[in-house]
C-alpha cells in the first residue's frame, strides 16, 4: 500500500448478512466429517451434488457472474466471503476448480459463445469446468508442460497428459493449457466424451476430486480457444491469481475453524486437575496463530478487494495472500494437532484433516517462497 | 458524498497547503514523531514551529479534545482522517509524545474539571511536557507490585521511592506517577493511586541510563520526601490500577502505531543496505536466501499496515480495545526483524562501535539494532501482551505465571 490508500476492508451489511448466513448453512450442513465418510465409502462424486445445487439456488455459485450469464453480478470480494466460509468445514464441493479455475478462465479469456454456453450452467450449479494445468514433470511450474496442439487443417489436435486436473472426473470441460509454439501456450476447451480424451479418477489426501486427464490425439476446433492463440501463459497467471486469493479466502476459514476448534478444546481438557489452555506454554503459542490470524485477514480482504477495484494491485497483494495464508494454515494446523494431544492424530477426530488440506492448499497454485520470489521482482530486486 | 468523506477533503486541503515543506516526506506521522515541547526544549527549525502554532490556532494538535482544553473539539473519526492525511505526506505530528498520546486522553476521561483545565491546554499546546512513573525496580511486568510511598499529610502527599525507566524525565516538567497509597490492601492491584508532580518539586533527582546501544531516552527518577498538593490525586484514591491500565491501553496503541512508519519503508531500508553491502545481480540482490528473507519482511510489514488500516476501519469509538495489544507484539517483531535482516547484510561493516572504517550511516543503524532489542521489553513486554490476549481475547484461563 506503499503510496496509496488503505482498501476499504471491512464487510458491508449485506456481505456480513451473506457470510452469517453461509457460516451457519455450512456448519449444520457440510461439517469436515464428511470428508472421512466419502473417502471411507469410496463416494463416486466425492461431493455432495445435492448441497452444490442448493447453494446454487442460494445464489451463490452465480454470485460473481455478470448478469446476462444468468449470475447475480456481484463482486469477486462477495465470492470471498461464501469461499471463506466454505474453508471452515473443508468442503470438497467443487469451488476450487469450478468458480475459480473455470469460471475465471472463461471470464478473463472466454469468447463470448464460451460464456453464454456455459456459464449459466455454472451459476445452476449443473455444469463443472475445470483447468487443467499440471502435468507429471512439471515440477510445479506451470510453464513447464510438454502437452501439445498440433494445427490440424482449421484446427488443432491435443496431446498430452494433466494430472491432479481438479474435479476432473465428473468434468463437464476441462481447459487445458497446451503448447502450440515453441515459447507459446494456448488453452483449449475439451469435453471429455470426445474420443481420444481418458479420465482416470486420482486420490488425494486432502479430501479434494481429482483425476489424470490423457489427451491422445483430440481433435478441437478454433472456437474451442480460451483467450488469445499463443496466449496461454499470460491468461493463465491472471487466472491463478484470483484463484490463489479465492484459495487464501479457504484457507482462512480453515485456519480460524482449526483455533477455534482448538482454543475451546484446551478450555475443555484437564491434566494435572486445571484446563490445558491455563498452561502459558499453550497460551502463547495460541496468541501466535491468533496474531497470523489477523494479519491475514487483513490481507486476503485486500487482495479480494483489489479483484474488483485495482487490478494492477493484484499480482502483488495474490501474491502477498497466498504465502501469508499459506503459512497461517499450516501453522494453526501444526499447533491445532498438537495441542489436541494424542487425540489430534487419530483418524477418529476431525482435526488431523485440516493439516492434510494446509498441505495441499500450500502447495497448490504456488508454494510462499514462489510467491516471496515473484514478489522480490515485483518489487524490483 | 459522506459527511466524513467531506471533512477528508477539507482537512486534505488544509494540511496540503498548511504543513512547511521541508517536514514532508521526513515522518511516519505517528504519535510520538513530531515536536515534543515542553520548558526545556530548545527547537531550532522555524517550519517545525510554524506547523505547531498553525494547528494551534485550528485545535489540531489534540483534533478530539474539546475546544475549552485546547482542543478542537472534533470526532475521532474526523481526527482519524487528520492524522490519516498528515501521515499521507509524511509530516511529523505539530505536538507529539506521551502528554497528548497517553496521558491527556486518560485525564479527559478520569480527571477533575480543575486537573483538565490545568494541564490540558499545556498539553495541547507544546507548552509542558510529561512523562511516566511506572515501572520500578521491583515492578516491572509484574507492575501491581509498586512501591512507590505516597502518604496523606493534611492536604498534601508525600512521596518516597524510585521510579525506573522514565522516559525523557530529564526533558519533561510534570510526571504522573503510580503510587502505593494503601500498604496494606488485601490485592496489590488495590491500594494504588495516581498522582501527578511536577518535576521541579524539592526532593525529585533525575538520572539518566545507558542503554546496550550507549544512549537512551530513559531515567531513573528518585523521590525523597516530595510534598505535592492532594489535589494532584487523579481519581479516586487506591482506585488508580482502572486509570493505570487505561494508560496503558493507549500506550499500547501508540507504541504499534508509531512502530508503522511508512508503508514499505523497512522494506526499502534494507534493500538499500543490501544493494550498498552485497551489491546487484542483473537488479536482483544477489543472495537469493536474503532477497527471500527481505520478501518475508515486506510481506509481514504490508500485512502489518493493512491490520492497521482494518483496525482504524472497524474502531468506531477512539478508546483502543485489547487488539492494540497485537499491533505492539506485531510491530515490534517487525521492527526487530528489520534491523536483524539490515545488520545481516551489513556483515562485519555492521560491527563498528565509533571511529575509523565505518561510515556514520553504518555505525547509526548497529546503535539502531540495539536500541530495537529494547522495544519488545517497554511498554509491557510481549510476553505480557501474550497474556493480555489470551486472557482478554481468547478468554483462556488464567493460570501460574
Amino acid at each position: 500500500m506503499s503510496g496509496r490508500e488503505a482498501p476499504a476492508l471491512l464487510l458491508n451489511d449485506e456481505q456480513q448478512m451473506l457470510s452469517k448466513t453461509a457460516h451457519e448453512f455450512i456448519r449444520d450442513r457440510a461439517p469436515a466429517a464428511r470428508i472421512r465418510t466419502f473417502r471411507d465409502s469410496k463416494d463416486e462424486t466425492g461431493f455432495s451434488r445435492e448441497l452444490w445445487n442448493e447453494m446454487a439456488e442460494l445464489g451463490w455459485l452465480g454470485l460473481q457472474i455478470p448478469e446476462e450469464y444468468d449470475g447475480l453480478g456481484l463482486g469477486f470480494f462477495d465470492l470471498c466471503v461464501i469461499l471463506e466460509q466454505s474453508g471452515r468445514e473443508l468442503m470438497p464441493e467443487p469451488f476450487v476448480s469450478t468458480l475459480l479455475l473455470g469460471t475465471q478462465a472463461l471470464l478473463l479469456g472466454g469468447t463470448e459463445a464460451q460464456k453464454k454456453a456455459l456459464l449459466p450452467g455454472v451459476a445452476s450449479g449443473e455444469m463443472f469446468v475445470t483447468v487443467g494445468y499440471e502435468e507429471a514433470g512439471s515440477g510445479g511450474d506451470a510453464a513447464n508442460i510438454t502437452t501439445r496442439a498440433r494445427k490440424s487443417g482449421g484446427g488443432f489436435v491435443l496431446s498430452g497428459e494433466k494430472v491432479q486436473v481438479l474435479d476432473g472426473h465428473l468434468a463437464d470441460r476441462i481447459i487445458v493449457s497446451t503448447m502450440t509454439s515453441d515459447a507459446g501456450c494456448t488453452l483449449f476447451l475439451v469435453d471429455p466424451a470426445q474420443t481420444g480424451v481418458s479420465v482416470t479418477r486420482q486420490f488425494r489426501i486432502d479430501g479434494l476430486n481429482a483425476a489424470i486427464v490423457r489427451l491422445d490425439e483430440v481433435p478441437v476446433g478454433s472456437a474451442d480457444v480460451v483467450g488469445a492463440l499463443d496466449g496461454g501463459f499470460a491468461l493463465l497467471q491472471t487466472v491463478f491469481d484470483r484463484a490463489a486469493v479465492g484459495l487464501s479466502a479457504q484457507m482462512l476459514g480453515a485456519s480460524e475453524q482449526a483455533f477455534q476448534d482448538t482454543i475451546e478444546y484446551i478450555k475443555e481438557r484437564e491434566q494435572f486437575g486445571v484446563p490445558i489452555g491455563s498452561f502459558q506454554a499453550l497460551q502463547h503459542r495460541a496468541v501466535s496463530v491468533y496474531t497470523e490470524l489477523a494479519l491475514t485477514r487483513s490481507v486476503v480482504l485486500a487482495a479480494a478487494r483489489a479483484v474488483d477495484d485495482a487490478p494492477d494491485d493484484v499480482p502483488r497483494l495474490a501474491s502477498l495472500a497466498k504465502a501469508t495464508a499459506s503459512e497461517t494454515f499450516m501453522h494453526a494446523a501444526k499447533e491445532a494437532i498438537q495441542m489436541h494431544g494424542g487425540i489430534g492424530v487419530t483418524d477418529e477426530h476431525d482435526i488431523g484433516f485440516y493439516i492434510k488440506r494446509a498441505q495441499a492448499t500450500y502447495m497448490t497454485f504456488g508454494k510462499p517462497s514462489q510467491h516471496r520470489q515473484r514478489w522480490a521482482e515485483l518489487h524490483g530486486y | 458524498m459522506s459527511d466524513l468523506d467531506a471533512y477528508r477533503a477539507e482537512a486534505r486541503a488544509w494540511v496540503r497547503s498548511n504543513a512547511p515543506e521541508s517536514l514532508r516526506g521526513t515522518s511516519g506521522s505517528g504519535p510520538f514523531e513530531g515536536y515534543w515541547g515542553g520548558s526545556r526544549c530548545e527547537e531550532a527549525d522555524p517550519d517545525v514551529l510554524r506547523w505547531r502554532d498553525a494547528c494551534i490556532d485550528k485545535g489540531w494538535t489534540a483534533p478530539s479534545w474539546p475546544k475549552e482544553y485546547g482542543g478542537g473539539g472534533l470526532s475521532h473519526d474526523q481526527e482519524e482522517i487528520i492524522h490519516a492525511e498528515m501521515k499521507a505526506i509524511g509530516v511529523p505530528r505539530p505536538v507529539a509524545g506521551q502528554g497528548l498520546a497517553m496521558f491527556g486522553p486518560v485525564l479527559l476521561e478520569y480527571g477533575s474539571d480543575a486537573q483538565r483545565a490545568q494541564h490540558l491546554p499545556g498539553i495541547a499546546r507544546g507548552e509542558v511536557r510529561w512523562c511516566q512513573g511506572y515501572s520500578e525496580p521491583n515492578a516491572g511486568s509484574d507492575l501491581a507490585n509498586l512501591q512507590l510511598k505516597a502518604e496523606r499529610d493534611g492536604d498534601e502527599f508525600v512521596l518516597n521511592g524510585q521510579k525506573v525507566w522514565t522516559s525523557h524525565a530529564n526533558l519533561s516538567d510534570w510526571i504522573y506517577c503510580l503510587t502505593r497509597t494503601d500498604p496494606n490492601a488485601p490485592k496489590k492491584q488495590m491500594g494504588i493511586s495516581v498522582i501527578l508532580a511536577d518535576l521541579a518539586t524539592s526532593g525529585i533527582t533525575v538520572h539518566r541510563i545507558d542503554l546496550i546501544s550507549g544512549y537512551s531516552p530513559f531515567c531513573e527518577t528518585f523521590f525523597d520526601n516530595v510534598r505535592v498538593p492532594a489535589t494532584n490525586l487523579v481519581g479516586t484514591e487506591n482506585e488508580g490500577w482502572t486509570i493505570a491500565k487505561a494508560i496503558l491501553g493507549h500506550e499500547r496503541s501508540s507504541i504499534g502505531r508509531s512502530i508503522a512508519r511508512q508503508p514499505g519503508s523497512a522494506q526499502r531500508e534494507v534493500l538499500s543496505r543490501a544493494r550498498k553491502h552485497l551489491g546487484v545481480d542483473q537488479g536482483a540482490i544477489p543472495d537469493a536466501l536474503i532477497r527471500d528473507e527481505l520478501a518475508s519482511l515486506g510481506m509481514l510489514e504490508e500485512a502489518f499496515h493493512l491490520t492497521l488500516a482494518r483496525i482504524q476501519q472497524s474502531a468506531a469509538s477512539g478508546t483502543p480495545g485489547p487488539e492494540g495489544s497485537i499491533t505492539k507484539i506485531v510491530g515490534t517483531e517487525l521492527k526487530q526483524m528489520r534491523f536483524e535482516l539490515g545488520m545481516k547484510v551489513a556483515g562485519t561493516q555492521g560491527l563498528g562501535w565509533e571511529g575509523p572504517g565505518f561510515d556514520d550511516e553504518d555505525l547509526q543503524y548497529t546503535r539502531d539494532w540495539l536500541r530495537s532489542r529494547a522495544s519488545t521489553i517497554e511498554g509491557g513486554s510481549s510476553e505480557i501482551q501474550r497474556n493480555i490476549v489470551s486472557k482478554r481475547i481468547l478468554g483462556l484461563p488464567e493460570g501460574n505465571k
